[in-house]
């Protein structure tokens, strides 16, 4: 039994985690918030080590123990640390797949107990230890092709195999199958066999979403693995791990949901539209119709007598590093007298919220971002719409063409501006893989080049103005 | 009431709660807080510091050991990076509010 002094602490431990993500959902308390959850988590893990186990025994092997702890440890804060914030969606991809495979593991080991030591076992543990096993390496497996989707390793393109709703259904019936037939009978083979379709699933899962709907994959996910450690939570009678787990399980769906419906997107759609051929539009195909470009000063001249500038930054920015120009660039036409604004659409970058941490990392005021549904009347009176490194999130075919696999998506009016000038790198398409008719439009200008090039440039021919 | 009743009990009622406390967040905040979220979820660290601190097998005490370093980079990297992002939204605001609390984030 596990001491009561104990019991209370853990308990302790689950009402931190509350009003971790309480306070995480506001701005003003978000940091607090994220230090309370870490505070209750390196509290909870100390807890064990001061009891003595069910067994009537401390813990075994604690030096082991405190090493492997020390070295996950190092790793985390090494990848925490040096992580750029443009790669942060990978980042947290790659944590919460760890953070599945782990309680994978943990189930795994709890059933070679079971099947060791513990016959009479009650069968809603074997339910929840096989859920365990299943949806940990589901987590694990679909994590691991979401990093490498977003770093690049592999086409971050929607990846369709021959035969795939067999090979998906199969591979998942059969991981029911056996995790009925471990419930009726306990046996580690069994365990083992369905961690290995829990992989399989996770990453025939993940393969056929497109790029841009990844970030809505990983939050699924990590919702997966709030669950999965849920289940681990009550297989190990745990109350701590049940609760923490059902939080982020419950909380992760409502994001989830909250995000795709700011994509204007279902679920289901994300997860499994490119096998119903939705995404024929997206071939990535570089057109060769003419558009207007034009050179860094007469962009400047533009953006110098424009009265009303509102900026669309996207992913491309930020790869360039350009934020901090940017904001050089904004600020001396501020002083200038123009009123510039930055319209934030809510999965610009690559996750949602992402561009907010972006130009947070380049200081830019936060009464300067404005929201999508607060800028997007703003529109028809801006003189100049400046639409740096973003593409699908300006993208018209969201509204007009029911083919494209954007279409539903809400879009910032960017094509209701008297001007709209494109800092693009090329005429290859963005992130979705789908062409914009904006480029084409006769309001439009492009400058072509290296966002952060550009950006200097046309900062330089302003102030020489 | 039976003890998986209990059980079932926290489960529903957590679920609830789970929705609750982030139904107004915006979506400014979204990042950091899947990634608080998926911070939260590494204290799976602790169900591995359990099952690995009980057996006597070498196989899974190997097993054990790993999933502890993989727990551990969850819940530890997962809150780092969380604060890391939280940071700069909170240094942004400074300058709006005049010298109030420009002290600490002056560490750097």
């Amino acid at each position: 039994m596990i001491p009561t002094w104990a019991q209370l602490l853990y308990l302790f431990g689950a009402v931190c985690f509350i009003l971790a993500l309480k306070g995480l959902s506001g701005p003003k308390t978000a940091r607090n918030g994220n230090l309370i959850g870490a505070f209750a988590a390196v509290l909870a893990c100390a807890i064990p080590f001061f009891y003595k186990q069910p067994n009537g025994e401390h813990l075994h092997h604690v030096p082991l123990i405190v090493a492997a702890i020390a070295l996950g440890t190092i790793g985390g804060v090494y990848g925490a640390r040096t992580v750029q914030m443009t790669q942060m969606p990978q980042m947290v991809a790659l944590f919460n797949g760890v953070g599945g495979g782990a309680a994978a593991l943990v189930a795994l080991l709890e059933l070679h107990e079971i099947v060791e030591f513990d016959s009479g076992i009650a069968k809603f543990t074997l339910v929840a230890t096989a859920f365990t096993i299943l949806v940990g390496s589901v987590s694990f497996a679909g994590s691991i092709i979401t990093f490498a989707k977003l770093q690049e390793l592999m086409t971050s393109r929607p990846v369709v195999i021959p035969g795939f709703p067999i090979l998906f259904g199969g591979g998942f019936v059969a991981a029911v199958v056996l995790s009925v037939l471990l419930v009726h009978e306990p046996k580690m083979w069994l365990g083992i066999v369905i961690g290995l379709l829990g992989l399989l699933v996770g990453v025939l899962l993940v393969l056929p979403v497109g790029g841009a709907d990844v970030p809505i994959v990983i939050s699924l996910l990590n919702a997966f693995t709030g669950l999965t450690v849920a289940a681990g939570g009550y297989v190990l009678s745990n109350t701590l791990l049940l609760v923490a787990g059902t939080l982020v399980g419950a909380s992760g769906t409502f994001l989830t949901l909250l995000m795709a419906n700011a994509m204007g997107r279902s679920v289901t759609n994300i997860l499994f539209g490119a096998l119903k051929g939705g995404s024929t539009l997206g071939g990535g195909e570089v057109s060769d119709r003419p558009v207007k470009s034009a050179g860094p000063e007469d962009v400047a001249i533009m953006l110098a007598y424009a009265e009303r500038v509102i900026i669309v930054p996207g992913y491309g920015l930020a790869v360039a590093q350009a934020q901090h120009t940017l904001r050089e660039l904004v600020d001396v036409l501020t002083a200038r007298g123009a009123e510039v604004d930055y319209a934030i659409h809510p999965v610009a970058g690559r996750m949602p919220g992402h561009m907010n941490v972006l130009l947070a990392e380049a200081q830019v005021p936060y009464e300067q971002l404005v929201e999508m549904d607060d800028i997007n009347d703003d529109f028809k009176d801006a003189d100049v719409v400046l639409v740096v490194g973003a593409n699908d999130v300006v993208n018209p075919a969201a509204r007009n063409t029911p083919s494209a696999p954007i279409y539903g998506m809400p879009i910032l009016n960017a094509d209701q501006a008297k001007q709209v000038v494109f800092l693009k790198r090329s005429m290859r398409p963005g992130f979705a893989g789908i062409e914009n008719e904006l480029l084409f439009e006769p309001q439009t200008t492009l400058l072509f080049g290296d966002a952060k090039d550009t950006l200097s440039k046309v900062l330089s021919a302003v102030k020489a103005l | 009431m039976s003890e998986s009743v209990v059980w079932l009990t926290i489960f529903i009622l957590s679920v609830f709660v789970g929705i609750e406390v982030i139904s107004k967040v915006s979506s400014t905040l979204h990042t950091p807080l899947m990634s608080g979220a998926n911070a939260i979820h590494g204290v799976i660290l602790l169900g591995a510091i359990l099952v690995t601190g009980s057996t006597d097998n070498n196989i899974a005490l190997v097993v054990g050991l790993i999933a502890i370093v993989l727990a551990a980079v969850n819940m530890v990297g997962g809150f780092v990076v969380t604060d890391r992002m939280l940071q700069m939204f909170v240094r942004k605001k400074s300058p709006a509010k005049p010298a109030q609390g420009s002290a600490e984030g002056a560490d750097k």
